[in-house]
Formats: structure tokens, C-alpha cells, sequence
């Protein structure tokens, strides 16, 4: 029963019926998954050609929305060539971990509120672990494997050069988005995503101070960037820098397989929006339309999903304008930012959160223990940047 | 906050008008003077211009261009006057579009249209042959199979222009200077050349 230990569906007697709307929830997840990356990739497009006073895609059905279809029914009828010096097994396998941990990743997000299906009363979610989060480093820790057994499985350099990139990208940043996670753990007190959305959900204007972007609004930065650099975006986008590996860890892969990863990539950003918008934006919450009954279709289904949509679009929004806004960062300026910044930064925001939940639960003085942690906070980071070599210093040494 | 402007300037670009046009659906006016590719004119009774004379070919710095003359026959002329272009050949790999022709010709027999959309798959295509570059019985281009015109290119392709004054001379501003094209008659000066 650890699998479902939240989710009222599988309190109960496990019959049928209760299979059968598991098996619809894993399809239907799927699916919007699927359908969400296709428009994204359209949404892409179409909002960076407008920043760039282009067109955009605009053949492929209405404002040229089915276009990321055209060009996936495209790759899957083209050749599938594989290098002579591949390691066959790897290279075929490489993408189907990518997509798999892009996937699972996205089932412990809370979609809409507690519905019911059948006379069951479930979560609009896939999979209300109690260990969610942990669950979610884990797998975006796997998916790391999909884009280095990619790279190294090619039998050939560029591959190899961009998956080394990163493994080094990923693993630097995988720290400091670990460390952004606590600063919502330390508050929230939980690693279940039900729970944490839960925590803030909504009952008028004033629950959007619950939200967790306020309360830990350094840790909301340090997600987003890492979270970027995580799913290797730009202006992180080194694994693929065209400029200078052709096209990174994927330049050997053609047709489905290549089409695989694209998704992967892409999924992975939705996935980590959703994140975003669960640990700190309420997930589903947001306020239900008065005038229908609270306990209709529409309030109980809709309206949540509506909500947790239009947040995870601002974000992908906001993704999109980063992509067509920042130039790419420089192999030393990536390092720097992600280890000499994000995980101080994360780290000191983690132990002051801390010390004022630990402040106030002993009922300490508040108005105290806040400037001094912030202050302490502050001493530690300058205490370790004014430790930390000059690198222009460094050049001239080594000069 | 110098260093987060630019994303100002991405978002505001989203409003603007758009610069990009929906090519190839719809196409750009070309400019009077553009130089697409050639045709061979010919005169309203039909008779063909050119009079082999080799002058676009001794001209043309790209050597893209082989005339040879032949004598017309006095039942049958294919030109008016002694000897007509027997095989005009243009090979399009190596033109460079600079008009040099169409300033040397006498007869106003070679100008460039405004047709620039050819994608030849082999090399010999890209030769155009006289059968090919010489008008119709409209004075119309003859469309090559590798040839894209859409939504009546042909009614612009007639675009040889040239200035009025072509030795400078401001009293023949204004004051046409050239014959009538089968099809397409006789051109209005071009604006603006006394500027």
C-alpha cells in the first residue's frame, strides 16, 4: 500500500473498478502529457517567432498548431541509422530512459482537487506518493543516464563531449535544486505532493500568502534556475550547443529515437513547471466560480485543472521568453553560478527557514530571530565568497 | 538592472508588426529594376530580335552566354535583316545576373525578367537553350517545369526598365527611349531620375 497511501481510492478494497480507473488515470496523464509537449513545442515556435517579428509555423492546421504532429509523423517514417561504432543495445535504450523518467516524474503532480470517479473518491493525480518528492529527485536523477548513455553509446565524439557536459551540468545543479526542494520541505513539513499543495490551498485572497513563493520566495528563484539548468534550456543549453558539438549528446540519433529525446526534453520542462506550481504556487488551488454549486462538475473537476494549467503556462511562458531573450552562458560562468551561488544561496536559506520554524515553534521572539538568522545568513555568504579564489588572480598566477 | 533589458525588448518586439511575410503565398512588389532571369523578346509581327551578333556574349564576364548567327533564309526569316541567332544558349550556373547583356544588345532582343525562382536538378537544365528563353506568341515567358511562379508572376515578369537618360543627359529625362515589348507594350519611364 506504500504507493497510494494518500490517495482515498486505495484506502479501500482494491477491486476492478478501482484497477480500471488507476489504469484510465496512467492513460489519461499519458496523453495529456503527450498533447501538452505537442503544443508547447507549437507554443515555442509560435511566441519566439513573434519576439523575433517572424511568423512561425503557420501550415500545419489552424495558426500552424498541429505542426510538432507533422514533424513527428515525419521523424517516425524516416531512416534510423545507427553509427558502426555504436553500442547497439545502449544507443537503442538510451532514449526510452530519458522518456521514462520524464514521464514518471510528471506522476506525483497534483492536477486538480479530490473528484470522484465511479463512487470512488480519488485525487486528480496519478500517484499520491508518500516519498513524492524523493521520488522526483530520483527520477531526474535517472534521466541524467538517458542523455550520458546517449553520448557515450554514439561511438563518436561530439556525443560523447556534450554528455560529459551534462553530466557535469546536471549533477552541479541537481545540488542546489535538491537544496531549493528542503527550503519547501523545512516549511511544509512533508514529502507528499498532495500534502504540500494541501498545505496551501485555497480559501480567499489571503491563502496566496501560503503559497510558498512568498514564504520562501529565495528558494522559488533558486528552483526556477536550477530547474532550467536541470532540464538543460537555455540559456543553459550547453549539452547542445550547435556552435560547438553539432547537436550534443543526440547528434547521432535520427527519426523516432531522435523524436524521443525532443519529447524527453520538452516533457521534462513541462514536468518541472508543474513542480514549480505545486511546491509553490498551490498546484490546483485557486478560487472556484461562486455562482456554481462547490460541490458540481465544475468546480470539483474544472476549475482546478483550469487553475494548475494557467500557472504552469506562465511558466512555460516565462521559459520560452528566457529562450528568446539570453544569450547562451559560458561553460566557467555556468560552473560559477551553479556552485559558488545557488547551493550557498540554497544552503543559507535552508538554515534560516529553519532556525525561524524552530524559532517559532519554541516560541522564541521573533522580530529577534528573523534579522539575526538573516543576518548570520548573510555573514556565512560573505565569509565563503571572500574565501573563494579570484579567477582572474588565478589566471595571472597561472600565467 | 541593465543586464535584464533585454527582456524588455523581446516582450515589447511581440506587438509589433511583423517583418516576415508569408512566402511563397504571397510575394513581394519587386524592385523596377530587378534582374531575374533572361528572355529572348520578339517583335509584334513575331519575327525574333535577336541578329546573332555575339555582342551579349562578348560582353558577359561570367562567359555564361553562347551565341552563334546564321544567315536567314530569304523565304523564310526568322528575324528581319541578314542573320538571325541560330543557338542561344545561356547556362544559369555561371550567370551573374549583372545585365551586361542587356546593355550590350542593339536590338533590344535579350532583357531580364523578374522570375528568379528556378531550382534545376541536373546541369543540364540549367542551360537554358533558346527554345526555352525566347517569348511566346504574347510575349510571355515560357514557364519551365523547375520554374515557381504563382499567383500571376507572368503579368510582372515583363521588367526591363531602363533609365530614360543613359548617357546622362537631363533633356531626355522622362522621354521613352526603348520600343514596345510584344505583350507587355511600350513602358512608362521610371520615377524618380531627377532626383
Amino acid at each position: 500500500m506504500m504507493l497510494g497511501a494518500g490517495d482515498p481510492l486505495l484506502s479501500g478494497k482494491i477491486d476492478l473498478t478501482v484497477v480500471l480507473i488507476v489504469i484510465g488515470k496512467t492513460v489519461a496523464v499519458f496523453a495529456f502529457l503527450l498533447v501538452a509537449v505537442m503544443l508547447y513545442i507549437w507554443f515555442m515556435r509560435k511566441v519566439i517567432a513573434d519576439m523575433a517579428s517572424r511568423v512561425g509555423p503557420d501550415t500545419a492546421g489552424p495558426w500552424g498548431i498541429l505542426q510538432s504532429l507533422a514533424d513527428g509523423i515525419k521523424l517516425f517514417f524516416k531512416e534510423q541509422s545507427v553509427p558502426d561504432s555504436a553500442d547497439r543495445r545502449v544507443f537503442f535504450l538510451a532514449p526510452y530512459i530519458s522518456l521514462m523518467t520524464a514521464f514518471l516524474a510528471f506522476s506525483i503532480i497534483p492536477i486538480g482537487g479530490q473528484v470522484s470517479i465511479a463512487g470512488h473518491q480519488t485525487y486528480l493525480q496519478l500517484a499520491d506518493l508518500p516519498i513524492g518528492i524523493l521520488f522526483l529527485l530520483a527520477m531526474s536523477g535517472l534521466g541524467l543516464y538517458g542523455v550520458m548513455l546517449a553520448g557515450w553509446s554514439s561511438g563518436s565524439k561530439y556525443p560523447l563531449l556534450g554528455s560529459v557536459r551534462a553530466s557535469a551540468q546536471m549533477l552541479s545543479y541537481e545540488a542546489a535544486f535538491g537544496l531549493a526542494i528542503v527550503g519547501v520541505l523545512v516549511q511544509a513539513g512533508t514529502l507528499s505532493t498532495r500534502a504540500i499543495v494541501d498545505k496551501q490551498a485555497w480559501t480567499g485572497v489571503g491563502s496566496l500568502g501560503t503559497w510558498y513563493v512568498i514564504p520562501a520566495f529565495v528558494a522559488f528563484v533558486i528552483f526556477l534556475i536550477s530547474a532550467i539548468a536541470e532540464t538543460n534550456h537555455p540559456p543553459f543549453d550547453l549539452v547542445e550547443a550547435e556552435q560547438e558539438l553539432v547537436g550534443g549528446f543526440h547528434t547521432e540519433y535520427t527519426g523516432i529515437r531522435f523524436a524521443i529525446f525532443y519529447l524527453a526534453e520538452f516533457m521534462n520542462l513541462i514536468t518541472m513547471s508543474a513542480i514549480a506550481v505545486t511546491l509553490f504556487l498551490g498546484g490546483p488551488a485557486g478560487p472556484s466560480l461562486g455562482f456554481l454549486s462547490a460541490t458540481g462538475a465544475v468546480n470539483t473537476w474544472l476549475m482546478p485543472v483550469f487553475w494548475f494549467v494557467a500557472k504552469v503556462m506562465v511558466l512555460l511562458f516565462g521559459t520560452v521568453w528566457l529562450r528568446a531573450s539570453l544569450p547562451r552562458l559560458r561553460y566557467d560562468q555556468l560552473m560559477d553560478l551553479g556552485w559558488k551561488w545557488l547551493i550557498e544561496l540554497a544552503f543559507i536559506w535552508v538554515m534560516v527557514s529553519g532556525v525561524i520554524i524552530v524559532g517559532r515553534n519554541e516560541g522564541w521572539n521573533l522580530i529577534a530571530v528573523v534579522p539575526l538568522s538573516l543576518l548570520g545568513g548573510l555573514g556565512i555568504l560573505g565569509v565563503l565568497r571572500a574565501s573563494m579564489p579570484n579567477r582572474s588572480e588565478l589566471v595571472e598566477e597561472i600565467l | 538592472m541593465a543586464r535584464f533589458s533585454g527582456f524588455g525588448v523581446t516582450f515589447k518586439q511581440m506587438f509589433k508588426p511583423r517583418i516576415t511575410g508569408f512566402y511563397p503565398k504571397e510575394k513581394r512588389e519587386k524592385p523596377e529594376r530587378f534582374h531575374g532571369r533572361h528572355v529572348l523578346n520578339r517583335y509584334e509581327d513575331g519575327m525574333e530580335k535577336c541578329i546573332g551578333c555575339e555582342l551579349c556574349a562578348g560582353v558577359c564576364p561570367a562567359k555564361c552566354i553562347y551565341v552563334r548567327g546564321a544567315d536567314n533564309s530569304p523565304d523564310s526569316p526568322v528575324s528581319p535583316g541578314e542573320r538571325f541567332g541560330f543557338v542561344y544558349e545561356i547556362n544559369y550556373l555561371r550567370c551573374i545576373h549583372c545585365d551586361m547583356c542587356v546593355e550590350a544588345c542593339p536590338t533590344e532582343a535579350i532583357t531580364e525578367t523578374k522570375l528568379f525562382e528556378f531550382s534545376f536538378a541536373n546541369r543540364a537544365d540549367a542551360i537554358y537553350t533558346k527554345e526555352e528563353l525566347l517569348v511566346d506568341d504574347e510575349g510571355r515567358a515560357k514557364r519551365q517545369p523547375w520554374e515557381l511562379w504563382l499567383g500571376g508572376e507572368d503579368d510582372k515578369t515583363s521588367a526591363w526598365m531602363r533609365a530614360t537618360s543613359s548617357s546622362g543627359d537631363a533633356d531626355y529625362e522622362g522621354r521613352v527611349n526603348w520600343s514596345g515589348e510584344l505583350g507587355f507594350g511600350v513602358r512608362e519611364p521610371e520615377q524618380g531620375q531627377s532626383l
